[in-house]
């Protein structure tokens, strides 16, 4: 057949014709899409047989029970435990990304030791061989009192391992940080050797006064906190919020007193001034709890009347005298303390002028009110054995019980003739959560020889010599106790969800190999096989409830105890704990503003949490600092302009953030950004607010109760 | 053996904006259960997944007047006028779908040709392009859930109602030969993780289920209401502002005024 130009064009239209009214176009053109969205690079998660196991989250120290879901051995979710008396079911932005923590790029996979400046991967033989020869070496020549420990909680077996394992080896040094808990206990006269710590029945109560405590920002145990702030909604309970700045909590109380920054205590004893002056109080709960209110019920009627009060807080007469009656006739009202997540101790005088409005209205031990517990005591251990060589360690420091207070140990490594030749740190991440950071990291990097059982590679795990991991919080057992603020104190139980993806190893089990390895009257004090042997004969009878229920409560019963007695303090002439810093160069006053949407503690925030990070706190890899327009005016600032924040410890460059909700002069950005550790979603993003801010000690108590730092702002 | 109808539903949420402290336990439960991605900067809020946002709102006074309200913002599955809802209407490749059954508004990535109609349409900001391949850092892909798929570059995705928790317990439920869910079968993984018991899920048509008799609260109104989108996600708020806030108001309408399209 002879093909001509009219057979060639009728054809050539036919097949295109033919081909557009055939499927195939649209055919391919699906195909196509579907083919350009199914790279092999996109996962797809495979299926498997769904379970659920409850543990215990350590992410923060409120200890919610927690729901993990897996598909066969992967961990894909946890979810609030219905049934945990802590959390109800509820879960907080960290718990929720617990997932993260364990599958994260920042986990260290096994021992690590620093060879000239970089981690190389050793045995777990060599690497606890080289700490036997080298705190043998220390024993003998005489110095096993600069051997040192860190821990995240002066609570809990493992911590009391490592507590152990100093004093049966000769040392006193063993550092855990403070809260509000602290200045508590020093506000009550007791016993030696014993801690008072606060029980908020919160839920019961029908008025709550909080002085800065950020009760839904993360006070306490941040989960129940939200709950009873709910309830309280619910049944129509009033908050009242004193804070320099409209935190959520001050935003969501339902009056708001914006004091002037630092003048808590003053405030407090402005209101217990009312209720002593209109009787209000209840003189038998006095008699009953506490000593000295003569003394102290007419110094306060003679120094703080409501005017007086006003100029100093800023905060009306007539409003003061308003909740002073509030609080004094309401019944069942509770007075709390603690700045924003109540990490940072308060001063004495603050914790004695706040507790006292909660002893004046009778609301101690009753329903509703604050129950004075004792330190959670649960674990039974044999008595430690000390040969000589402890006893002359232990004698060239004297021994604080529960350890020293962690923001002292900067000066314990510098300010001490001996020094510290000596470090182990667990469950803390003390490079990055300490004040005055860089004086602080100056001070860890003097130590000869530094272990840290980090399960991730955190800030201080960096600076080490030696990386010992431990198994994360979803592959080990451990007892987790609670105070946090809680009414009844409990000890949660984790317990290993998942076998343990590295080689890591449980950070009791290391304690314990070390104190056989060193002999004597150290493997003496350690008589157990493992960890698990420890933990198991340490909670004694206790061991089956606990592994049933998944917690312990421990129910306290007064009538056994001797009730701790409140001492009521004639405060100074003003009791404010002063700012460091120049007032003529540095006329800003910078405080710190927690947020349950980062984390703050020694834990980074994973990625999800940075997901939850508002875009006016950080942007890009900057911080950024709230100030109100007007004093933004008149530095010459403007929204989203560079500028550098100066305070004595140090200096930072920061973008602005234009706030209604802070007061001129106060300028302020979270606690949790500036890592220099970690992965690439949290590393270099941000300021570390503890770089810019120094320990200032409380007189009384020698606590670090800074809470703000002067500071000023420059266009940069 | 014949097939009886289930009763028609309307799956709805109520969020208390008294009791939300806009912590962010919603978003981050999303993520988890919907596996959600994340980049290295999540700062650029507007390329940033989240399928619920917590938006803080303010009254716009100065200091010390200023007052602030979390708002958490899903899906709000609109119903428009008999599912007519603005972003299924748009949709050329019907990866987005009013389903009448249950009133969810579902979205289907393999359908997705990335065209984004459907943002454009969508009033509430509900939806997200995925402008980058999801990656996660090696050994986090084990956190993954496969109950959802995880979407690829190009496709748009938005808040489901946790649908596959609907569809596990139904097939739960028809094992055990129920044609009905309770309540308590079928939640949102954002309501069961709220601290603050701020969202209620359920059927707003059963008399049975929370959230019919919250929706009907004095202090009730939904988001751009008057635009006509008939959103299933009511808030609650005992502050005029708030309220105010959720629609655009002239200065001389009141609050909550209505007016009549049809």
């Amino acid at each position: 057949m002879k093909i001509d130009r009219r057979c060639f064009l009728s054809l050539g239209i036919g097949v295109a014709a033919g081909t557009a009214l055939s499927p195939l176009p649209w055919k391919a053109m699906d195909d196509s899409s579907i083919w350009s969205q199914n790279w092999p690079w996109t996962p797809v998660p495979p299926d498997g047989e769904i379970t659920y196991t409850d543990s215990t989250c350590t992410l923060c120290p409120g200890g919610c029970g927690i729901t993990i879901r897996k598909i066969d051995h992967r961990v894909v979710k946890i979810e609030g435990r219905k049934d945990h008396p802590v959390n109800h079911g509820g879960i907080c932005v960290l718990g929720l990304s617990g997932p993260q923590l364990l599958y994260g790029p920042t986990r260290v996979q096994s021992p690590m030791k620093k060879i000239n400046g970089t981690f190389r991967k050793i045995s777990w033989n060599q690497a606890l061989a080289e700490i036997t020869e080298k705190l043998t070496t220390l024993r003998a020549e005489g110095r096993s009192h600069t051997v040192a420990g860190i821990a995240g909680s002066s609570r809990g077996t493992v911590s009391g391992l490592l507590q152990r394992f100093l004093t049966a080896f000769g040392s006193s040094h063993f550092y855990s940080p403070s809260s509000m808990e602290d200045s508590f206990s020093q506000t009550h006269i007791q016993h030696q050797d014993k801690k008072t710590i606060p029980g908020y029945d919160l839920e019961n109560s029908n008025y709550i006064l909080s002085f800065g405590a950020g009760i839904i920002d993360g006070w306490g145990s941040p989960v129940r906190m939200i709950q009873a702030n709910s309830a309280w909604k619910t049944k129509k309970i009033k908050l009242v919020q004193v804070e320099p700045m409209l935190s959520s909590t001050a935003a969501k109380s339902d009056q708001w007193l914006p004091s002037n920054p630092g003048t808590e205590a003053v405030l407090a004893l402005g209101f217990a001034y009312v209720i002593l002056r209109e009787s209000l109080y209840d003189p038998k709960a006095i008699d009953d709890h506490s000593d000295g209110f003569k003394a102290w019920g007419a110094h306060i009627l003679n120094n703080y009347h409501p005017d007086k009060v006003a100029e100093v807080t800023g905060i009306d007469s007539q409003t003061i005298i308003t909740i002073g009656r509030e609080f004094g006739r309401a019944g069942k009202p509770v007075a709390i303390c603690g700045r924003g997540q109540g990490r940072t101790p308060v001063s004495v005088a603050e914790m004695n002028a706040v507790h006292a409005l909660n002893v004046l209205v009778g609301n101690i031990n009753k329903t509703g009110g604050v129950f004075t517990l004792p330190e959670p005591d649960y674990i039974s251990w044999p008595e430690i054995v000390l040969d000589a060589t402890a006893d002359s360690g232990l004698r060239a420091r004297p021994i604080s019980m529960g350890g020293e207070w962690l923001h002292r140990f900067p000066n314990a490594v510098t300010g001490n003739e001996d020094g510290i030749n000596f470090l182990f740190v667990a469950n803390a991440n003390p490079c990055y959560t300490l004040t005055d950071t860089k004086e602080a990291i100056k001070a860890f990097q003097k130590i000869p020889f530094k272990v840290s059982f980090s399960s991730y590679m955190d800030e201080t795990a960096k600076l080490s010599d030696l990386i010992l991991p431990n198994h994360t919080y979803l592959e080990r057992y451990e007892d987790i106790p609670v105070a946090s603020g809680l009414r009844n104190h409990l000890v949660g139980l984790i317990k290993p969800v998942v076998d343990p993806l590295f080689q890591t190893r449980h950070t009791g089990d290391v304690i314990i190999t070390m104190a056989k390895s060193l002999k004597g009257s150290i493997e003496a004090s350690f008589p157990w096989k493992d960890y698990s042997e420890c933990l198991k004969t340490g909670l004694g009878r206790n061991w089956n409830a606990f592994t049933d229920k998944g917690y312990l409560e421990l129910n306290y019963i007064p009538e056994f105890e001797e009730v701790p007695r409140f001492a009521f303090q004639v405060p100074s002439e003003i009791p404010q704990i002063p700012l460091e810093g120049d007032e003529s160069k540095m006329g800003l006053i910078l405080i710190p503003g927690d947020s349950l949407r980062l984390s703050s503690g020694d834990i980074g925030s994973p990625p999800f949490v940075m997901k939850t990070v508002p875009d006016t706190v950080l942007k890009n890899n900057d911080s950024l600092v709230q100030i109100n327009p007007k004093t933004a005016e008149k530095l010459g600032l403007k929204k989203n302009g560079y500028a550098v924040l100066k305070t004595p410890r140090g200096e930072k460059k920061v973008k602005i953030s234009l706030s209604q909700g802070i007061g001129e002069n106060v300028i302020s950005f979270p606690r949790g950004l500036g890592h220099t550790a970690y992965d690439d979603y949290l590393s270099g993003k941000g300021v570390n607010f503890n770089e810019l801010i120094g320990p200032v000690e409380d007189p009384v108590s020698g606590l670090d109760v800074a809470w703000g730092i002067r500071a000023s702002l420059t266009k940069a | 053996m014949t097939q009886e109808h289930r009763k028609e539903k309307k799956y709805g949420m109520v969020i208390d904006l008294d009791k939300c402290t806009g912590c962010g336990a919603c978003m981050v439960a999303c993520m988890a259960e919907n596996n959600v991605p994340f980049k290295k900067d999540e700062t650029d809020k507007l390329k940033s997944i989240t399928w619920i946002r917590v938006y803080k709102l303010t009254n716009g006074k100065p200091y010390p007047n200023e007052e602030i309200c979390y708002l958490p913002r899903p899906c709000m599955h609109c119903e428009g006028h008999n599912g007519h809802s603005p972003c299924v209407t748009v949709c050329p490749a019907i990866a987005t779908d009013y389903d009448r059954e249950t009133g969810i508004v579902s979205q289907i990535p393999t359908r997705c040709f990335g065209c984004r109609y459907c943002m454009g349409a969508c009033p509430y900001h509900a939806r997200y392009f995925n402008w980058w391949d999801p990656v996660w850092p090696e050994g986090m892909e084990k956190s993954l859930s496969p109950n959802v798929s995880v979407r690829m570059r190009g496709v748009v995705e938005k808040c489901t109602f946790c649908f596959h928790r609907y569809q596990l317990a139904s097939e739960k439920a028809a094992l055990d030969g129920r044609r009905e869910l309770k309540e308590e079968e079928y939640q949102t993984s954002c309501t069961q993780a709220c601290p603050a018991g701020a969202i209620t899920f359920g059927d707003l048509l059963n008399k049975e289920h929370a959230v019919y008799h919250l929706k009907k609260d004095h202090r009730a109104f939904r988001l751009l209401e008057r635009l006509g989108t008939n959103p299933k996600v009511y808030y609650l708020s005992s502050r005029e502002w708030v309220r105010r806030s959720g629609d655009n108001y002239h200065p001389d309408e009141k609050t909550g005024e209505i007016i009549s399209h049809h």
